[in-house]
C-alpha cells in the first residue's frame, strides 16, 4: 500500500510545494517509508537561455552514518559530476546542496541530455533524480514533513505537481527505490505509482533490449520508462497511458505529469484506489480523499475513476 | 433484553451465545439459506448493550481535530446519554467513522466519510450529506444508508441485511459478496459488481462496468442502463410484475425513480452453473470446469 497524489492548477502559479505535502502528509498511513516530489516550477524560464534544473543524489541517506570516508566519496564524486559538466561545456548558473547526498543545479546547455545524463551517471553513486525546464523532483526517507522541510519546498511555486508516500513491498527501503521516478532521459516527465507490475521482468528486458537503463529494481520504475520510450516515439502522453493498460499486467494506478500536462491511468481490474476533484481551475487527485481534504477543506464533489480510464488534463 | 447482560454473554460458548440472541444457526443446504430462530425464545430486537436512545433528542457536533476514534466515541457517549438524533458535522473524509453501531438511532454526517464508513452496523438510520470513500457499509446487518453524492469501490460489501443508498455513482466490485439486503445505486457502477453475490437485491439506475454479477451464487442485479459485460455465471432473466412493483416502490421511496418507470430495467441472476458446486462430485466437477 502506497499513496499518490498530484495536482494541476490552470493557467495560474500556486504554492504547490505546500499543497502536496499537505496532501502527502495526510497519507503517511499509507507509506512512512520515504515521500517523494515531482513539482515544477516557475522559477526557471525555459526560454531561449536553456536554462535546466538538474537534480542528484551523490549517496543514500543510510550511508551517511557509516563513517568519515563517505565525506571524502561524496567530495570526490561531486568532482567528477562539476568535471563532466565541464567536459560537455555546461554553463553552471547555480548549485547548493539540498542535504549533504543531494543537490540542485541550474545549468545551461544547448547539446544532447540524454548523452550528459548517461555521462553523469557513469559516476560510481550518482544518480540523476530529474533534468529538465521545470521538473524539480525530490526524495527521501521520512514522511512529508520531514523531507519538506529538509529541502525547503514549503513555498515551492508552481503550476503542478505529484507526490508519493511509500511503503515498500517489492524493493528496498532507500531514495533510489522511492518515487517519483523521472522518465530518464526525456526532459521534465515523472510518474508516480501505486500497486504491482506482475509482468515487470518481461517489460523490463524488452526495455532494456531498446536501450534504456534502469537504475533499481522497482517495479514502479518501469512505469517511467515505459513512458519515456513511447514519448520519445512521438506517442502522445495520452496514447501512452492507454497502451499501459493492455500491456502492463498487474494492479496499478498511476500519474504521470510533464512539463505542461498531468495524466492517470488505472488497470483493468480498478484494484487500487484513485479519488478526484476537478474544478475550472484546479484538479486534485490522490489515493484517499482526506488528501485532497487537506488542501480543499470545504465541501466539494469528488468521484473514483473506473477501470480503465485514462484522464490527461493541461496546466 | 430479556435478563441477558454483556456479562451472560461473555461466560457463553459461541452456540449459547447465538441462542441467547434469539439465532441458533444459519445453514447453507443447497440453494436457500435459512436462519431459524429460536421458537421459545423471547422476541428480542436489540443487543442487551444497546442503549435507550430517544430519536426526539437531537444533538450535532463538529470534528474539529478529532480523530476518528474520538469522533467515534463521541457518538456512542451522546447514545450513552439517550440522544437518538445526532449530526455529525465537518467529517472531513476521515476513515471508519459511524462504524459498529448496533442499534437503532438518526445519524447524520454534514460532510464526506473516508474509507470503512458506517461498516458493521445493525440497525441505525444514516444520512451522508456527502460522499464517501472505499467499503461505505460494510458488513451491515440492518438499518439503513443513504449518501447523497458519489461512493468510492467496494460500496456495501458483504452486506447481509439493511438498505444501502448511492444517489450519485459508486466504484468497482459494489456489492461484492453480499449475503442480503439492498444496495440502490442512482447513477453508475464499476467492474465487478456483485462480484460473488450470495443474496439480497441490487439496483443500478445507470450503466453497470465489465464483469457484472461475476461469480454470483444466488440474488438479483437490476440494471437500468446499459451493461458493459457480464460475468461468469451471471446470465439474463425475466422481469416479472412482482419485480416492478418491488422496483418501483424502492426507488420511489429513494426519490431515484426513473420519469419513464421501470420497465426498461434488465435482471440479471445467477446462471446456476457453479451453483450447489460443493455438493458434486469429483467427476461431474470436471464437467463444470
Amino acid at each position: 500500500m502506497c499513496g499518490i497524489a498530484g495536482l494541476i492548477h490552470r493557467g495560474r502559479d500556486s504554492n504547490v510545494g505546500a499543497e502536496i505535502t499537505a496532501m502527502l502528509q495526510a497519507l503517511k498511513h499509507r507509506g512512512p517509508d520515504s515521500t517523494g516530489y515531482a513539482v515544477y516550477g516557475s522559477g526557471i524560464d525555459p526560454g531561449a537561455n536553456g536554462d535546466l534544473v538538474m537534480r542528484l543524489k551523490v549517496a543514500e541517506q543510510e550511508d551517511m552514518g557509516r563513517g568519515r570516508g563517505i565525506h571524502a566519496a561524496i567530495r570526490d564524486r561531486i568532482g567528477t559530476v562539476d568535471g563532466i559538466l565541464a567536459e560537455h561545456g555546461v554553463q553552471v548558473k547555480d548549485k547548493e546542496h539540498a542535504t549533504p547526498y543531494a543537490l540542485r543545479y541550474v545549468i545551461t546547455h544547448t547539446g544532447d541530455l540524454a548523452d550528459l545524463a548517461t555521462h553523469i551517471e557513469e559516476t560510481e553513486g550518482v544518480e540523476i533524480l530529474s533534468l529538465g525546464n521545470g521538473l524539480e523532483l525530490i526524495k527521501d526517507l521520512g514522511d512529508a514533513a520531514t523531507v519538506s522541510e529538509a529541502y525547503s519546498l514549503d513555498g515551492f511555486m508552481g503550476t503542478h505537481g505529484i507526490g508519493h508516500t511509500r511503503m515498500a513491498t517489492e524493493s528496498d527501503v532507500d531514495i533510489r527505490s522511492a518515487h517519483p521516478y523521472w522518465a530518464f532521459p526525456y526532459n521534465d516527465v515523472s510518474v508516480v505509482h501505486n500497486g504491482q507490475i506482475t509482468n515487470y521482468w518481461l517489460q523490463r528486458r524488452e526495455m532494456e533490449r531498446k536501450g534504456h537503463r534502469f537504475m533499481s529494481d522497482c517495479d514502479s520504475e518501469l512505469l517511467a520508462v515505459y513512458t519515456a520510450h513511447h514519448l520519445s516515439k512521438g506517442m502522445t502522453l495520452e496514447d501512452s497511458l492507454r497502451r499501459s493498460i493492455d500491456e502492463i499486467d498487474g494492479v496499478f494506478t498511476y500519474l504521470v505529469a510533464t512539463r505542461d500536462s498531468l495524466g492517470m491511468a488505472k488497470d483493468t481490474m480498478a484494484a487500487k484506489p484513485l479519488v478526484l476533484y476537478e474544478s475550472d481551475d484546479m484538479i486534485a487527485m490522490a489515493s484517499e480523499e482526506v488528501a485532497i481534504r487537506s488542501i480543499l477543506p470545504q465541501e466539494i464533489d469528488t468521484w473514483d475513476p473506473y477501470d480503465e480510464e485514462v484522464r490527461v488534463w493541461q496546466a | 433484553m430479556a435478563g441477558v447482560t454483556g456479562m451472560d454473554l461473555r461466560d457463553m460458548n459461541q452456540d449459547e451465545r447465538a441462542r441467547a440472541l434469539g439465532m441458533v444457526s444459519e445453514q447453507l443446504t443447497g440453494r436457500s439459506m435459512f436462519v431459524e430462530f429460536d421458537e421459545s425464545a423471547e422476541e428480542r430486537f436489540t443487543y442487551p448493550w444497546a442503549p435507550d436512545v430517544d430519536y426526539n433528542r437531537r444533538t450535532e457536533f463538529d470534528t474539529g481535530e478529532m480523530s476518528a476514534t474520538e469522533v467515534n466515541l463521541k457518538i456512542r457517549g451522546l447514545m450513552a446519554e439517550g440522544y437518538g438524533t445526532i449530526v455529525v458535522r465537518n467529517p472531513r473524509g476521515r476513515h471508519s467513522l459511524g462504524v459498529g453501531i448496533l442499534s437503532r438511532l438518526n445519524l447524520v454526517f454534514e460532510g464526506s466519510l473516508g474509507y470503512f464508513g458506517v461498516g458493521l452496523i445493525d440497525g441505525p438510520n444514516v444520512r451522508i450529506n456527502g460522499r464517501v470513500g472505499w467499503s461505505c457499509g460494510e458488513n451491515m446487518m440492518a438499518g439503513t444508508v443513504v449518501v447523497e453524492k458519489n461512493a468510492g469501490s467496494t460500496f456495501g460489501a458483504a452486506i447481509r441485511g439493511g438498505d444501502l443508498v448511492c444517489k450519485g455513482s459508486v466504484g468497482s466490485r459494489t456489492g461484492i459478496d453480499m449475503k442480503g439486503g439492498t444496495i440502490i445505486v442512482g447513477g453508475d457502477t464499476g467492474a465487478l459488481s456483485g462480484f460473488m453475490m450470495q443474496r439480497g437485491r441490487m439496483v443500478i439506475c445507470g450503466d453497470a462496468g465489465k464483469n457484472l454479477g461475476d461469480s454470483m451464487y444466488d440474488g438479483t442485479i437490476f440494471v437500468g442502463g446499459r451493461i458493459r459485460s457480464l460475468g461468469v455465471d451471471a446470465v439474463e432473466a425475466e422481469l416479472t410484475e412482482l419485480d416492478k412493483a418491488w422496483l418501483a416502490r424502492k426507488l420511489t421511496v429513494n426519490g431515484l425513480l426513473p420519469e419513464t418507470g421501470v420497465g426498461h430495467f434488465t435482471k440479471i441472476v445467477a446462471g446456476r452453473q457453479l451453483w450447489n458446486y460443493d455438493n458434486l462430485e469429483p467427476t461431474e466437477k470436471k464437467l463444470i470446469l
